[in-house]
């Protein structure tokens, strides 16, 4: 029997965590991942979890900590955002190359400078090429249900790939809401104790990252590379399982009247909720109009990204994260990387906009629906990136 | 109570193999296979990068017959942090929780300068590891440039010993002190050139409860100019000269475990190796002096430490 309870998606992540009874918790505060860690080590004080808590000094060292602890056969949880994202980045490579099945909370924040410690997604956008698979959620509810369905993904034998769960700073990790909580008992049916077949066992011993040169490294890159293609039908299989227990259907996109839609917006994390309401009030007023909300990140959900869009005349693509330099934000390049490769002829545009944490309205929602309308009557694109939301 | 080892006692089991690519005259490769040979097979390594680790881990071959793992640069002892970790929670869970060393090893780079905040970090937290520095004093694995452990005056390809400066400037970091600092119960130097001092030590600090470091001295032929054949006799005068004094740190007492009642003078140990060739030009003969002075206050303040009972 499941339970409804009131918890901000920070707490709600330390509650998925605990219920997946991970051994270890090796973790650094941030602001706005923070609650994450200390809600976990109350756990800790209280007695109520069997887990082994790291206070590390650093994330560089959080991560080293994990790393070792996911290679004895723990399974091993940890947190972080921004900088200590970005600490961790050499670290995330590791970890993902000696294929361990850690799970991430990453309360999604942007970086310095000047400090800013809200909403954006610059940090993971940093190390999205790192190996690690990533999911972005909308809603706490969401943030609860993808961590412990991470866990059943990563720890498959055929995956074995670490996990982040993505929550925008602030608008999802300090909202509260109600969770529909599973049952501890539910939690460990469908996430049965870690097993690897490979550890760090003095009766069994083996070497783990021993040094490749040219001659074996670019075959070791390929295993991952092959790994990270198995996910999306890893996944599906944990998500039907995952609404046998729960009753909620989760899949690798989600997507709100795309079918028989004219203009679709697609992006990622907390925005999308709004981007749904908005979308429904459009269509209220007879506006074909659709959203297109990726849970999976990476791997790169190309295959039902085409599906999804096969209706539409024009996509508006949200990136909350700059590129420096590139010609669009990440999910927009790699969408239009998508449809070149695929021959695809859509009209795509590119709206940069709630970067630091600046909300995502629904005026300005609406405004992209309405730009994507005018454009999808016109034939054309007037301006394939704008930066919304900006004192120019 | 530990005793010292004895080499009719020594197991004759390698778990640390031959057939890496390490040097010839590696002093780092010998205290490896002292380490394994007291440290035995119920035994977790994880290595922070350098030369031991690329050294001895070139897939598809290893040099460990026990688990290995590499991390990075700079993590060894939180690498270690977690392993420690894993084992205690999953030792909950276990009817037979098992006890096993965990060993972080790094070199002089790897604990003295980039891995010092993660050693700290472990040190404080408690974890029930070993962590082993072998100093060859300088970063070796890319060539020799100095490191926080790099003597005062060492010509290295980043302190060269020039026209102008003759040699690295700064002195060599106190890493005891330092692990001292943190409260730990166990901390050592040693010298390949020592044996049975040294697995001796590796004995104790395995049996302590929590973490415990060493600091171990082996010289880098490439990287001291000396040859390949000398590496045990220049270690034997890094102590016999009381240049790298040989002591632990027992639950709160010093002990000068290699006793040298006669040194020799410091120039006996610097003369055969070429990164110190410079100072012997007579326009830098006051650097001689200098080192020799350091030794010596050095050599006096561990004398009065041991002194004292109860510090």
């Amino acid at each position: 029997m499941s339970k409804i309870v009131g918890l901000n998606g920070d707490e709600a992540v330390a509650y998925a965590a605990k219920q997946c009874d991970v051994d270890v918790v090796a973790a650094y505060p941030i602001t706005p991942q923070t609650i994450i860690v200390e809600k976990f080590n109350e756990f800790v004080a209280n007695g109520e979890v069997n887990t082994e808590f790291v206070c590390v000094e650093s994330e560089h060292s959080a991560m080293s900590a994990s790393v070792g602890a996911s290679l004895t056969g723990a399974r091993v949880f940890t947190a972080t955002a921004s900088q200590g994202l970005a600490l961790m980045h050499e670290i995330l490579y590791i970890g993902s190359s000696m294929r361990c099945p850690i799970v991430m909370g990453v309360a999604n924040r942007a970086l310095s400078a000047p400090i800013n410690i809200y909403a954006d997604h610059s940090d993971m956008m940093g190390s999205r090429d790192c190996g690690w698979i990533q999911i972005y959620t909308e809603d706490a509810q969401e943030a609860y249900d993808w961590t412990i369905q991470a866990f059943k993904i990563a720890e498959n034998k055929d995956i074995l790939l670490p996990a982040t769960v993505n929550l925008d700073g602030f608008m999802i990790s300090h909202s509260t809401q109600d969770i529909n909580m599973l049952d501890d008992e539910e939690v460990r049916k469908f996430l049965p104790p870690k097993k690897l077949e490979y550890m760090l066992d003095p009766e069994n011993p083996i070497t783990v990252g021993a040094g490749n040169n040219p001659e074996f490294y670019f075959e070791l890159k390929m295993q991952q590379v092959d790994a990270m293609n198995k996910v999306p039908e890893v996944m599906r299989k944990v998500n039907n399982e995952f609404a046998s227990v729960s009753g909620r259907k989760y899949d690798i996109i989600e997507t709100y009247g795309i079918e028989n839609a004219d203009v679709g917006v697609m992006a990622l994390g907390s925005c999308t909720g709004t981007a749904i309401t908005v979308a429904e009030k459009l269509r209220n007023e007879e506006k074909k109009v659709g959203v297109i909300k990726p849970w999976l990140y990476r791997p790169f959900p190309s295959k039902e990204i085409i599906s999804s869009i096969k209706n539409l005349d024009v996509l508006a693509v949200i990136d909350r994260c700059v590129s420096f330099g590139a010609p669009y934000g990440p999910l927009c390049s790699d969408v239009m990387s998508l449809l070149q490769s695929m021959d695809i002829d859509l009209k795509v545009f590119n709206i940069i906009t709630g970067l630091g944490g600046r909300d995502i309205t629904p005026t300005l929602l609406e405004e992209i629906f309405i730009e994507g309308l005018d454009y999808q009557k016109k034939g054309k694109i007037k301006d394939p990136v704008r930066y919304l939301g900006v004192r120019m | 109570m530990i005793k010292m080892v004895v080499l009719k006692e020594l197991s004759t089991e390698e778990l640390y193999i031959p057939g890496h690519r390490l040097c010839s005259g590696c002093g780092p490769s010998t205290a490896m296979r002292m380490m394994m040979k007291v440290a035995g097979k119920n035994t977790i390594i994880t290595t922070a990068t350098g030369c031991i680790e690329v050294g001895t881990t070139y897939y598809p071959y290893t040099s460990w017959l026990v688990p290995w793992v590499h991390s990075a640069f700079e993590n060894a002892a939180a690498t270690a942090s977690g392993i420690e970790a894993a084992y205690k929670a999953m030792g909950r869970r276990s009817s037979k929780p098992r006890k096993v060393n965990i060993i972080a090893i790094g070199g002089d780079g790897g604990t003295f300068d980039i891995g010092i905040q993660a050693l700290s970090g472990a040190l404080e937290r408690g974890h029930d590891f070993l962590y082993l520095c072998y100093d060859n004093e300088a970063y070796m694995n890319t060539g020799i440039q100095r490191s926080g452990a790099t003597p005062h005056g060492a010509s290295t390809t980043t302190s060269w010993g020039g026209k102008k400066i003759p040699g690295k400037p700064e002195w060599k970091k106190d890493l005891i002190g330092i692990s001292i600092a943190h409260g730990i119960d166990y901390a050592a130097t040693a010298n390949i050139a020592y044996w049975n001092d040294f697995m001796t030590k590796v004995q104790k600090a395995l049996e302590v409860e929590g973490p415990a470091v060493i600091h171990i001295i082996a010289p880098c032929p490439r990287g001291w100019r000396h040859e390949d054949k000398d590496t045990f006799k220049i270690a034997r005068l890094a102590t016999q000269t009381r240049y790298f004094p040989v002591y632990e740190y027992d639950h709160g007492k010093y002990q000068i475990n290699i006793k040298i009642p006669k040194p020799l003078p410091v120039i006996e140990y610097m003369k055969p190796q070429g990164r110190f060739k410079h100072l012997f030009k007579p326009e830098h003969s006051k650097e001689l002096e200098l080192i020799q002075d350091r030794v010596d206050k050095n050599w006096g303040r561990l004398e009065k430490l041991c002194a004292m009972q109860n510090p």
